[in-house]
């Protein structure tokens, strides 16, 4: 099996390693905090960050130097970050484990951005059911608070950030950065309409910056080892450093995986992931997260990095790759996709709220032998209007299953509702009245 | 006392976090929650007062998350993922199992009031699924064995050792937990 250099899930892989503020201290933690606080301005902060190339690691993939950017240069008042650390993306798990088993890790990161953005409270964000991760997380709120890395003149530099740990209530929306702010002001959580964006106006209206657990994480290490370092790594110029993969479904191995981008899918499920678990072939695979469209064993040697992924018609996303073996029904597949969607859908827009509940319907009626023909123009026709008719990209997520299924496994569907036709099971069409 | 006297020190660590009231409000609902089991309508009208909001506003957002449980559920209420990762490999067999083992379905609980069950959507576990939540812990890899384990810790202790700890899978080739 091809190894690679691990970077963030190098402490938790050493035997014995706790993520307690010792151990990450002896592992070199804080280093970088020491080293960039009050010593290089946050300007420059913001420049190495930006010359890195690190692409936020949540979903979108956008450069994070970028967007810290957009922050007012002139604004007086509060400025906040948020680490979104909703991680709600089915087939994702990865920033469970940096939260659980590193957290110093990425509260270095967070503090590191504090001090980029000129932020003096932080908000983790994370998921409401992750009680144990929000448990460890406030554990190490306090130790580093005693050390001396949050609240108020941190290392004696004068410069005061804190941290609070907010967790959601099980919406998968809030994982949408505005959505997520909504939530933090105690509302329910629906996407705003953008612009103004939150770098402006964000959370109480104040700049705003929502960074992922994952991306938070490499902060530190970036300071520490340099821009030119990070940005060698993976597939320069356009993705640079590694991700965690988290790969599940029909494999020996399922697991998160640490590997630089641009590595085959290939190598990801057949070294790391250990191969298929069964002699059954590769059918399918989701190569990041539920949002991203289906691929097929032809695309096994596309490279993991946001470009090759997106030339091939999916989404590196969040990372998420879900490999489903021959034999799995791809209408089922694009079902229990849907009725996530459907179940998650905040309502705010009507094509979305509608649609999904459209969507599921047929899917179901298809499924059950009772389709017909024109459900399948029925199904492209909804999914046509829904993407880019939402206020936040979860209309095209929600699209992505059916659309990219019925391109590349139609025959499925098609043989499904040839049964149904073979069976007579179709309801004739009601007599018009009028 | 109203359940807002009761946790007076923890209510006000809270406040302290924000500087605009409201946003303390999903948090109250927790502490509402953990105290009754689900969040009641006089807690509501409690927090409404205790934040400047309506009952509407602590309502409207109280009904649009999962989480929060507006009429109680089971001393144990078991979530399992029924996304498509999980479904994958074995989720609806582990709902079977329940079904049998419990003699209730999804949104269903058992007469003693002791086991709650729902099929959830994902929980963020997929690469050690079949996966379910009970309560504030989560259980991983579950096949029938472990889940009989289970079941059996619930109801004469109240906990069970066989949930997750710190996540990490793969775990590394050299440490043996």
């Amino acid at each position: 099996m091809p190894q690679h250099e691990l970077i963030l899930l190098k402490n938790m892989m050493q035997p014995g390693y706790t993520g307690s503020l010792q151990d990450y201290e002896k592992a070199g933690g804080y280093q970088a905090l020491r080293n960039t606080l009050g010593k290089i301005a946050p300007a420059d902060v913001t420049a190495i960050v930006r010359k890195s190339g690190l692409r936020g690691r949540g979903g979108a993939g956008f450069p994070t130097g970028v967007k810290w950017g957009f922050l007012p240069k002139d604004y007086q008042g509060p400025r906040y970050l948020c680490c979104n650390a909703d991680e709600s993306e089915p087939g994702t798990f990865k920033d469970r484990q940096l939260m659980e088993r590193d957290p110093h890790q990425v509260l270095e990161g967070i503090l590191l951005a504090c001090y980029a953005i000129g932020a003096e409270s932080a908000y983790i964000y994370i998921r409401g059911e992750m009680v144990l991760g929000s448990k460890i997380l406030e554990q190490a709120i306090r130790e580093a608070r005693t050390g001396g890395y949050i609240g108020k003149n941190i290392l004696g530099t004068g410069i005061h950030a804190d941290v609070w740990v907010h967790r959601g209530a099980g919406a998968y929306i809030c994982g949408e950065e505005t959505a997520l702010l909504e939530s933090l002001e105690g509302k329910r959580g629906l996407p705003r309409i953008k612009p103004p964006f939150p770098a402006t106006h964000g959370l109480y209206n104040k700049p705003t910056v929502v960074n992922n657990v994952e991306t938070l994480a490499n902060l530190p290490h970036i300071m520490n080892r340099g821009a030119e370092w990070f940005a060698a790594i993976g597939s320069p110029p356009k993705s640079t450093g590694t991700r965690v993969f988290c790969v599940s479904g029909h494999v020996k191995r399922p697991g998160n995986y640490e590997v630089p981008m641009g590595v085959t899918v290939r190598e990801l499920v057949y070294e790391h992931a250990g191969g298929m678990r069964s002699d059954k072939p590769l059918k399918a695979f989701i190569p990041g997260g539920a949002s991203a469209p289906f691929l097929t064993p032809a695309h096994l040697d596309v490279k993991l990095d946001f470009e090759h992924v997106a030339t091939a018609g999916s989404m590196l996303g969040s990372g998420g790759v879900t490999v489903m073996e021959e034999g799995t029904s791809m209408v089922w597949a694009a079902l229990r996709l849907m009725e996530f969607f459907y179940h998650e859908s905040c309502g705010k827009c009507s094509p979305c709220r509608e649609g999904s509940s459209w969507l599921v319907q047929t899917l179901r009626r298809i499924l059950a032998k009772r389709g017909r023909m024109q459900d399948l123009e029925t199904l492209l026709d909804l999914c046509k209007n829904i993407a880019g008719r939402t206020v936040c990209a979860f209309g095209d997520a929600e699209v992505a299953p059916i659309q990219s299924t019925l391109k590349h496994w139609r025959q499925e569907y098609v043989d499904l509702i040839h049964e149904a036709e073979a069976a007579n099971l179709i309801r004739p069409e009601p007599a018009r009245t009028t | 006392m109203t359940f807002l006297d009761k946790h007076k020190d923890e209510i006000a660590e809270i406040l302290s976090r924000y500087p605009v009231k409201r946003s303390a409000l999903i948090p109250l609902l927790y502490v509402a929650q953990h105290d009754q089991g689900y969040v009641s309508e006089s807690a509501m009208q409690e927090i409404a007062r205790l934040l400047g909001l309506t009952p509407p506003q602590v309502y409207e957002t109280v009904t649009f998350y999962t989480m929060f449980n507006l009429k109680p559920v089971g001393k144990f209420h078991i979530q399992v993922c029924k996304s498509l990762m999980c479904a994958l490999i074995g989720s609806d067999t582990m709902i079977g199992w329940i079904k049998t083992k419990l003699g209730i379905a999804p949104g269903e609980s058992t007469a003693d009031g002791l086991f709650t069950l729902s099929a959830v959507e994902c929980l963020a576990a997929c690469g050690t699924g079949p996966m379910m939540q009970i309560n504030e812990d989560y259980y991983e890899r579950v096949t029938e064995d472990k889940l009989d384990h289970i079941l059996a810790d619930l109801r004469s202790t109240g906990t069970s050792a066989l949930k997750s700890g710190p996540f990490m899978w793969p775990e590394p080739v050299n440490s043996k937990e």
